[in-house]
């Protein structure tokens, strides 16, 4: 392996991943062989608290807890079986080389690298990718009932940008069987007495003592009552901000509010900008829709993807004058295998979603709205026969089903890009601990490992990676060290200031009686946010995005209407309560957008593309990842950076044409 | 088939779960058949909120099939009258214009109402606690193709597994038994060599757990079948009963 550093002109303000030494191979063994552990009879007296119970949360608290800490772990559903994890469809990736098509370590580190358009730290994704084939063993031991070939064996699919065969899945339900995999686990725990549940609970604030992290101020969402909790360390795994648009494919109560917490307390926010559209969703019907549905990338393994040749077929199509099947071979533009003829339908969602983006603007778009393009399995049927695509995505075109009402069997898909998942999040070292000591993130909710862009199947396994196999061994190098610390009061006088400030704003929000409910200030953000910060950017549109998110919040901070009382389950003063967090996010991102001066992985800033409209990276001086610190109420945040030092792959503009 | 309808809501309000609850009407003109049941109630929410009322609470997060936190009585029926589907799967294009629907929550005194459409369904976690798990620590596993699974109960376990643990068969049943979703999970684990090892203690400690937590015997109505948004079959229930006899046979 050439090893050349590829520095930049970045100016970093010195920000350190603290990330080990030595040869990219050799930096995670090294890290274990020489890092702090804690002895098993101190375990029983330090205490961690975990938010989330999610694929990375449920993973951490029930690894750490058989480690012998003692864990407090918390979730807003009213299981932890429920997280957002549960609801991904297609698979986890992991390097197992099973089907000897040429996978490996290094290829599934490289891949993820380029995927992430080269805006990844090297480190953690050969880490990544090295831990990946752990958690295949690992959810195999716990009974996931992964899809198997007829010998017994696992069996794999191939998944969006990539050119080997290394997806693991569950029909289409894999996040729910990995998910419950961690869940039984955590629940053994639970049993044990080894972690205490808090489920239909929300953590409103982190407790900062002395600069380290020792607890959290959560509220019970049952009786409203707010309450306090002590740890010697903090993690938070709370998943991503994809909510900030408002119609997402999350779950409705995904949220940033957990990490706009840890950013006022002083964390920072990393690559608030780097938000994944994914290119197969059901397309939005109307105004009153609450959320998006995804139709699982591995569709395009069999699906062909097309808009009609010409505009007057497209237009008879919205008119409802003609059906997707009247039009012959020849008058379909299947535009991905035409642009991109080595991956075809299996470009990375990126690509695929601003395609997509293209034709409909261009005026081929079909649906009665023009936003949507079809995902066409009559091939595959033809090939393969139908019960062969009802055994691999028979869930999945069921859902369609149920959805849209027509039968996928017989007429095409129709898909548009959907907000999905962030790649940026809460800035973490190579540790995965924030900017604040004793405070750590995992999961969806930090920045790590998947750069500008997140591959397919990817999301699992960084989750389960975390909370499996990274953070149990390297929260104990910062806990070696608190072992003489004993259990706090939470009577000190910072946890009485964090519940104060909580109260305050409660108070503030209960006390406004607007005339405007939480949802229709949160569709307003979020068509702002769709329009000016979605998947075509600009300066004008994201200077223009910033003023009306400024607009937005005076809004929210002045007609808001929350009825009842807040000592009292209340869902609009939980709503209310993430909206809050979703305008000071949604703020970033833009902000974020604007600074990144070049088009990379889901970033597209239309200023910066190439001759033929891919995204154009700027190396020289974009080369880093953002750090935004707060700077108090009021105050413009500060631009802090990381830089990004390639010293094992080359870049090179992405390529997946030839 | 027309595209907005209008309907008439006689749904349960209950401020918290010691007070006496009640159905209250509403009329909601002009839906579009194209929503969802719970977009539907997310209207009638912002209707609400829009005339300074509160709000009916009830449960949901994914909207996809797949996190069983949704739940309601629809017409009598969990998950309402569509067969395989979840509350936040059914649409108003399967409601005609002018047609009344009566929504309530689970009723069953296991899941204790919270408020108006909510109900506590921990009850569920604490019968996984009690053994729904194979006993592994993180790390030092066999590798994953180690062991050969047939395809035929990998399959089944993975039928099983579709469990979204939303209490709908227990909330049916006449006898509030619980049986369908403990036995879906003893089956899944059992039927994988990883789960073989314990399933007979497993079993008996989930059964038990069931017991102790209120939920009722079951006398194979078949009920939860029919109901069950994810079609999990009752066939998993004689298998649990082989691995609750083979606990019993060993004590
Ligand atoms: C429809 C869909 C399909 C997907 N399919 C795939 C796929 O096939 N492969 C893949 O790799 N990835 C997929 N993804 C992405 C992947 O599912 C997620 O990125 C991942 O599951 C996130 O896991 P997490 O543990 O970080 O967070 P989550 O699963 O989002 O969990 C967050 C947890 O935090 C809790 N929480 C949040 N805020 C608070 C608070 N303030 N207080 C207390 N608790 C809180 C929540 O209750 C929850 O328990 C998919 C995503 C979606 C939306
Ligand atoms: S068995 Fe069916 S009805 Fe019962 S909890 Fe599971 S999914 Fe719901
Ligand atoms: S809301 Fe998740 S299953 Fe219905």
């Amino acid at each position: 392996m050439a090893k050349k550093q590829e520095s930049t002109a970045v100016e970093a303000t010195k920000i350190d991943a603290r990330i080990p030494e030595g040869v990219l191979a050799e930096k995670w063994s090294n890290y274990k062989a020489h890092q702090k552990l804690v002895n098993p009879s101190n375990k029983r007296r330090l205490d961690i608290i975990v938010v989330g119970t999610g694929l990375a949360g449920s993973s951490a608290a029930a690894s750490m807890a058989e480690l012998g800490f003692n864990v407090l772990n918390f979730c807003i559903q009213d299981s932890p079986r429920r997280a957002h994890s549960i609801a991904a469809q297609g698979g986890i990736n992991a390097a197992k080389n099973y089907q000897n098509d040429g996978d490996s370590v290094y290829r599934l580190f490289y891949d993820t690298i380029k995927g992430g358009d080269y805006r990844a730290r090297e480190a953690n994704v050969y880490r990544l990718a090295e831990v990946s084939n752990g958690i295949i063993d690992q959810c195999v031991a716990q009974g996931v009932p992964f899809a198997r070939e007829y010998g017994g064996l696992l069996d794999n699919r191939s998944f969006g940008g990539a050119q080997v065969s290394r997806t693991f899945y569950a029909k289409g339900q894999t996040g729910q069987q990995l998910l419950l995999g961690a869940y039984s686990a955590l629940s053994r725990q639970v049993g044990k007495g080894a972690v205490k549940l808090f489920s239909r609970y929300e953590m409103l604030d982190v407790v900062i003592i002395d600069g380290r992290a020792r607890g959290i101020i959560a509220r019970n969402l049952v009786s409203g009552k707010i309450e306090r909790f002590f740890a010697h360390a903090v993690v938070v795994g709370s998943g991503g901000y994809g909510n900030t648009f408002f119609l997402s494919t999350n779950a409705m109560t995904s949220n940033a509010s957990a990490a706009v917490q840890m950013y006022k307390k002083g964390a920072y926010i990393s690559n608030p900008a780097y938000c994944q559209i994914h290119p197969t969703c059901i397309p939005v019907h109307g105004e009153t829709q609450s959320k998006l549905t995804l139709m699982s990338e591995s569709l395009r393994n069999d699906g062909r993807i097309w808009v009609p040749k010409l505009k007057e077929d497209a237009e008879a199509i919205r008119a409802g004058k003609k059906k997707a099947t009247d039009l012959k071979e020849d008058e379909r533009d299947y535009y991905l295998e035409r642009r991109y003829p080595a991956f075809g339908n299996l470009v990375p969602r990126d690509v695929a979603s601003r395609a997509a983006k293209e034709r409909c603007d261009a005026g081929y778009g079909v649906g009665n709205t023009g936003l949507a393009v079809y995902l066409d399995f009559s091939s595959s049927i033809e090939r393969l026969g139908e019960n062969t695509i009802r055994a691999r995505y028979g869930n999945l075109f069921q859902m369609y089903e149920k959805i849209v009402d027509e039968n996928p069997y017989k007429m095409p898909m129709m898909i548009y890009p959907a907000i999905h998942y962030t790649m940026g999040g809460v800035w973490v070292d190579y540790e995965l601990q924030t900017s604040v000591k004793g405070l750590f993130c995992i999961g969806e909710a930090n920045f790590s490992d998947h750069g500008a862009n997140r591959l397919g199947a990817s999301a699992l396994m960084q989750g389960l990676a975390d909370g499996y196999f990274v953070l149990p061994y390297t929260i104990q190098n910062y806990l070696a060290d608190q072992i003489q610390v004993p259990r706090l009061s939470t009577d000190l006088p910072e946890f009485d200031q964090a519940e104060k400030g909580i109260r305050a704003k409660i108070e503030k929000i209960m006390k406004i009686q607007g005339d405007t409910s939480v949802d229709s200030i949160h569709r307003e953000l979020g068509l702002i946010m769709w329009d000016f910060v979605g998947m075509g950017r600009n300066k004008a549109g994201l200077e223009t995005a910033l003023e009306k998110i400024k607009a937005v919040r005076h809004e929210f901070w002045t007609k808001v209407y929350v009825p009842g009382v807040s000592t009292d389950l209340n869902v609009e003063l939980e709503k209310a309560l993430r909206m809050a967090d979703f305008i000071e996010i949604g703020e970033l991102i833009a902000r974020d957008a604007l600074m990144r001066e070049e088009s990379c992985g889901g970033h597209f800033r239309e200023e910066y593309q190439t001759p033929d409209g891919e995204a154009l990276r700027n190396d020289e001086e974009f080369s880093f990842a953002s750090c935004w610190k707060f700077n108090g109420e009021g105050e413009e945040p500060e631009l802090l950076k990381e830089a990004l030092d390639y010293e094992f792959v080359h870049r090179q503009q992405r390529n997946y044409k030839a | 088939m027309e595209k907005n309808i209008n309907l008439t809501l006689k749904i349960w309000r209950q401020a918290g779960p010691k007070v006496k609850g009640e159905f209250e009407t509403y009329k909601l003109d002009n839906v579009s058949t194209d929503n969802s049941f719970l977009e539907m109630l997310d209207i009638l929410n912002e209707k609400l909120v829009k005339e300074r009322k509160e709000p009916i609470a009830f449960d949901h997060d994914c909207r996809e099939g797949i996190c069983g936190m949704c739940s309601l009585f629809i017409n009598g029926h969990p998950h309402g009258l569509d067969g395989e589907t979840t509350t936040c799967q059914l649409h108003i294009r399967r409601f005609h214009n002018g047609q009344t629907i009566t929504i309530e929550p689970w009723r069953s005194a296991a899941f204790p109402v919270i408020k108006d459409l909510m109900v506590d369904r921990g009850a569920f976690d604490k019968i996984i606690q009690a053994g729904g798990y194979v006993s592994v620590n993180t790390g030092g596993v066999p590798d994953g193709n180690a062991i050969p699974i047939s395809k035929v109960f990998a399959d089944e376990a993975m039928d099983a597994a579709s469990c979204i643990g939303c209490g709908a068969c227990a909330a049916t049943c006449k006898n509030g038994s619980a049986m369908l979703f403990v036995a879906a999970k003893v089956s899944q684990l059992a039927l994988l060599p990883q789960g073989k090892v314990e399933a007979a203690h497993r079993a008996k400690a989930m059964v038990a757990k069931m017991d102790e937590l209120g939920f009722g015997n079951c006398t194979n109505t078949g009920a939860c079948e029919a109901e069950c948004p994810k079609a999990i079959s009752i066939s998993h229930i004689a298998r649990l009963n082989r691995e609750f006899l083979s606990a019993k046979f060993k004590d």
